[in-house]
């Protein structure tokens, strides 16, 4: 190769890799926000709600976080953390962002946790609940204003006892740590109240048919409480009703069973349901209805909890950033203020953290209605300011492993 | 014994649901021998066209043969346009039906966007009988009725008629069908387009059960190929007998042994094959 | 002559040389700097690429080193055996998890963690092997992908070891080195290291007898066997080989992302590194290498600028199949070989 082409190869390559430098930064120009989702893929419509969320509340306050224009920069992770590892290098170093947030799967959670801490810069998970993000492997640098897994399993499973007057109950769950934890989170609450759990059954993922489980479910039991995602939330109901135990056994479920994602597409097998989580769209509050309706109007859907949650990070961002002037250039002063930041009033409620970075949050029990010739969330009781830790006291319910498949054990099976 | 009754039942609907999944493969790789990624996009592409008619106001019936047609249509082109030159090139054959597969998940992502679906089925499938201790769904006899319908109706083509002595004399050997006489061009397409619309009523049958939505497409394409596999290519007895071992296995293995359940599916894939590499009915 | 099938004449001993198919009979002086000069011109560029790139650039370029390991192990299989192996991300993942596992339960060193990995990896394939090699051609194709999804399985559901579906999170870069790899830049050249090992160990093995055993082999089993070569030794051998670099690469792979879930093993991953070797060229060992750089250039920069890069990615496996079904380094070679043709 002749020296001219060397040189135009290298000339190229240089010019391609600066590409991807970013200029630099004036000071106070656009608050960059990186968010992370699944945006193509099985998850890709959960991604975009997420992000239908947080651009909502934006346009709605004039894409402005305190006083200065807001950039959003949204990267698909494609539900792998490899890629989602990739993106945030990009968001940080090339994109030069002050904030992230985002994130769907706990194990894309579990991946990103490390090299946050490592870059120092403040992430808001907003749906990522897996349990021990706040507990036994916190991490400094990320704010998780959403949710853990077992959060609303807690409350639920003495109110299923001393409500509903269930005291036996078989378990069915998909098999992953999600699943552990919702169930684990019920079966602790539930046998403290002296329920008894006397089934626990686990479907692998991507189950796409029951049968083997629903036709071993003891028929002795006072109700079937089972925690479904996405696609299983979509099968369930319908074959439990048609194995006859609709009937039967009364359907509990975890929040994802029957939350707003899958609600518009189940029919009368679901209505019943009840289940417990940090949100729904029946919410009777005027925040909450204003932003149904708006989220309606705006993405012809009901909003599930990923868009409020979402929504509320906007909130989130601007009053940290408020609080501090608009400075977030500072990491650590805006790290601070994030973990600060109270929100009486957002559509699912009141919110702030606990001193472990979870919120502390209304939990609603809700149960499938119809109304209008669609089915709803129907909130039949509100247990407030409910904590990741419940009742129990943080060192204490800490000195327990984390929920999974075998803990609690199942005494009475 | 209400278990024994209970799990074969559980066991044989499966293996119908899995004979509706792996039908349309077992006669494009079954017997065309053409690796196809694409056949989980035909189920989940009829599965959408399905809904799309009856959100029309059309008919149950109409949406499952629209579905079967248009991607009968979609089979077509894609075979006439890139798989038929590829035959005996395994690698070429999953890449290209890989490219496919992920063109129409994105595709699909765009024309029905990502939330999920089950086909509304009609009222006379819901629901369930119960005789005694048992209580058996309606659509799960449905899908076995199907399954059946479809198997008997491969056979006798296949088996019975001229064309499908046409269909088998040309997968079995292009050559001397060609030298017979047969217009083995079109016959290969017949052949590749009628398993894509088999994948496609799938798609709607099965989607009133398993549900539409993105992923669909990924989840149901192992499946369909452990299931040609274990039965043994080149053979729709192979196919038939496949689903219904693995619908079995599966089902006792995950009732008997919950710890094992995300292996009751490919380890005794991988063991049959081990033992038989051209599974259970296949000829090499 | 298109690479690659030319009669194996004199299978013993072949004259096609290593790594490059076909084209050896043609070596000239002139040729032959030509060949060196190629290779280290891309080496020196490497070698010099940090500065000039984007901490983001420098990422992917550092991912596609890793890949191209995997790809080029695969290579062995796939281009210069013959078998389309669906499983080979186990490969990765094994590796990957020995990683993780070692690290953050035991504390373990490189050196450690590494032959744990390669040994872990070929074990895998030693029994992997003994399995699927009893079949060829698409039941190859399927027993291999049954055994990538019963590893993937292993690693969902063995939760005390790998903690399922969750992940091993925080593994550390390497220790017990001289130097920190914490950094970006350092890893770079860890990466880069390792690429050359083992493009050059897997480089001497393709064009070792052993190399051209496999060629014929692939070429015509039954030629082979007649001619006395126990050819079921040599295909498991090639296996296990494959199974050993692939784990050599997952050990960098869990380095670098600090990482390891079961997604590192999905059926999707097998499938990417066979387009990979396609794309870039079976049988080549550098096509596979330059495959693996497109592909993830292609998964994370084209992601960035638009949301419909699957239907891209789509496209590229049918291209390549379409346009080019020996690869970019066999399209090159062609063009190259018809342009000296018209010279004459």
């Amino acid at each position: 190769m002749s020296t001219r082409r060397i040189a135009a190869l290298l000339i190229a390559v240089a010019v391609i890799s600066m590409g991807g430098i970013a200029p630099a930064e004036a000071q106070k120009g656009p608050i960059k926000v990186g968010f992370l989702a699944p945006m193509t893929g099985g998850a890709a419509q959960v991604g975009k709600d997420m992000v239908n969320g947080l651009t909502m509340w934006l346009e709605e306050n004039g894409n402005q976080i305190a006083g200065r224009k807001v950039e959003v920069i949204v990267e698909d992770t494609q539900g792998q953390p490899n890629i989602a590892l990739t993106k945030l290098r990009k968001l940080v170093e090339s994109d030069k962002v002050h904030v992230l947030a985002g994130g769907l799967f706990a194990h894309v959670g579990y991946a990103l946790a490390p090299k946050v801490d490592e870059y120092k810069i403040p992430m808001l998970y907003p749906v990522m609940a897996a349990d021990d993000l706040t507990q036994r492997k916190p991490a400094k640098w990320v704010v998780r204003n959403g949710w853990t897994s077992s959060q609303p399993s807690h409350p639920f499973g003495e109110w299923v006892v001393k409500t509903l007057g269930y005291k036996r109950v078989v378990t069915i769950g998909i098999d992953y740590a999600f699943g552990w934890e919702v169930v684990g989170g019920f079966q602790k609450t539930f046998e403290e109240a002296g329920g008894q759990v006397i089934q626990k059954l686990w479907a692998p993922l991507g189950t796409t048919d029951f049968a083997p489980y629903l036709s071993q479910i003891r028929k002795d039991a006072d109700a079937v409480f089972a925690l479904m995602v996405a696609a299983s939330s979509l099968r369930f109901p319908k074959q439990y009703q048609d194995a006859g135990l609709k009937a039967k056994l009364p359907l509990l479920g975890g929040g994802t069973t029957f939350d707003e994602f899958v609600l518009p597409s189940l029919g009368d097998e679901a209505i019943g349901g009840i289940s417990p989580l940090i949100y729904s769209a029946a919410i009777d509050t005027p925040a909450n209805k204003r932003f149904v309706k708006e989220y309606r109007a705006k993405y012809g859907k009901v909003p599930s909890y990923y868009s409020e949650v979402c929504y509320t990070t906007g909130r989130w961002i601007n009053e940290a950033a408020k609080a501090i002037g608009g400075d977030v250039e500072d990491r650590e002063r805006f790290l601070a203020a994030l973990g600060k930041v109270e929100i009486p009033d957002a559509p699912r409620g009141p919110v702030k953290l606990d001193a472990y970075g979870n919120p502390i949050q209304n939990i609603y029990i809700r149960k499938v209605e119809r109304k209008d010739g669609e089915l709803w969330n129907t909130v039949i009781h509100t247990y407030p300011a409910v904590s990741q830790f419940w009742k129990y006291k943080p060192d204490e319910f800490l000195k327990q492993p984390v929920y999974d498949r075998n803990y609690p054990a199942c005494k009475y099976c | 014994m209400e278990f024994l009754v209970n799990q074969t039942f559980n066991g044989v609907t499966y293996g119908a649901l899995l004979f509706l999944l792996a039908g349309g493969l077992s006669l494009i790789f079954g017997m065309m021998r053409i690796v196809n990624m694409t056949h989980g996009s035909y189920y989940l592409l009829g599965g959408y066209v399905a809904l799309t008619v009856m959100w029309g106001g059309g008919h149950y019936l109409l949406a499952v043969v629209v579905g079967a047609l248009v991607i009968a249509l979609i089979g077509i082109v894609e075979w006439n346009s890139f798989l038929k030159r590829l035959s005996g090139q395994e690698l070429g054959q999953v890449l290209t039906t890989m490219g496919f597969a992920l063109i129409f998940q994105d595709l699909a992502l765009m024309i029905w966007g990502g939330d999920p679906y089950i086909i509304p089925i009609p009222a006379m499938l819901s629901g369930s009988v119960s005789t005694g201790p048992f209580t058996f769904p309606i659509y799960r006899i449905f899908m076995v009725a199907v399954a059946a319908f479809i198997a008997s109706v491969l056979w006798l083509v296949l088996e019975r008629t001229r064309i499908g002595a046409m269909m088998r004399a040309t997968v079995d050997d292009p050559e001397m069908a060609r030298g017979v006489g047969i217009n083995v061009f079109l016959i290969s397409m017949a052949v590749f387009s009628l398993g894509a619309s088999l994948a496609a009523l799938a798609g709607v049958v099965a989607g009133g059960f398993v549900g539409v939505y993105p992923g669909a497409d990924f989840e149901i394409l192992p499946y369909a190929f452990v299931v040609v596999i274990v039965g043994g290519m080149g053979s729709l007895k192979g196919a038939l007998i496949g689903s219904l071992m693995v619908g079995l296995l599966d089902n006792f293995g995950k009732a008997l042994f919950p710890e094992l359940s995300y292996f009751t599916l490919f380890a005794p894939m991988a063991a049959i094959l081990a033992v038989r590499p051209t599974g259970l009915f296949g000829r090499a | 002559m298109t690479p690659g099938t030319e009669p194996m004449i004199g299978a013993v001993g072949g004259a096609s040389g290593g790594g490059a198919r076909g084209g050896a009979a043609l070596l000239r002086p002139r040729t032959m700097g030509y060949a060196l000069l190629v290779p280290g011109l891309v080496l020196a560029a490497l070698l010099v690429a940090p500065p000039f790139l984007s901490g983001f650039l420098l990422t992917l370029l550092t991912q596609a080193l890793i890949y191209a390991i995997l790809a080029m192990s695969l290579d062995i299989v796939l281009g210069y055996t013959g078998l389309a192996s669906l499983g080979h991300a186990a490969y990765l993942g094994l590796g990957a998890y020995a990683v993780a596992i070692l690290t953050t339960r035991h504390g373990a060193g490189f050196w450690v963690t590494l032959v744990a990995g390669i040994l872990l990896a070929a074990a895998a394939a030693a029994v992997f092997g003994l399995v699927a090699l009893r079949a060829t051609g698409v039941y190859f194709l399927m027993i291999t992908m049954a055994l990538g999804m019963v590893a993937w399985g292993l690693a969902h559901r063995w939760v005390s070891l790998t903690q399922g579906d969750n992940g091993i999170s925080s593994v550390p870069r390497p220790t017990g080195l001289p130097v920190s790899l914490a950094g970006a830049v350092p890893f770079y050249y860890f990466a880069l290291i390792a690429f050359v090992l083992a493009f050059w160990f897997l480089r001497t093995v393709v064009r070792s007898p052993f190399g051209r055993t496999l060629v014929g082999i692939r070429e015509s089993e039954s030629r082979m066997r007649t001619l006395g070569y126990h050819v079921w030794l040599h295909k498991y051998l090639g296996f296990v080989i494959a199974g050993g670099v692939g784990g050599f690469a997952g050990v960098f792979w869990g380095y670098y992302n600090g990482f390891v879930s079961p997604s590192d093993l999905e059926l999707a991953t097998s499938v990417e590194i066979l387009l990979m070797v396609a794309l870039g060229g079976r049988g080549t060992l550098v096509g596979p290498a330059i495959g693996a750089g497109i592909i993830v250039l292609l998964k994370n920069l084209v992601s960035v600028y638009t949301q419909r890069w699957l239907l891209i990615l789509g496209a590229v496996y049918i291209g390549t199949i379409v346009y080019a079904p020996e690869g970019i380094v066999g399209a090159v070679r062609e063009w190259h070989a018809s342009t000296r043709r018209n010279r004459t």
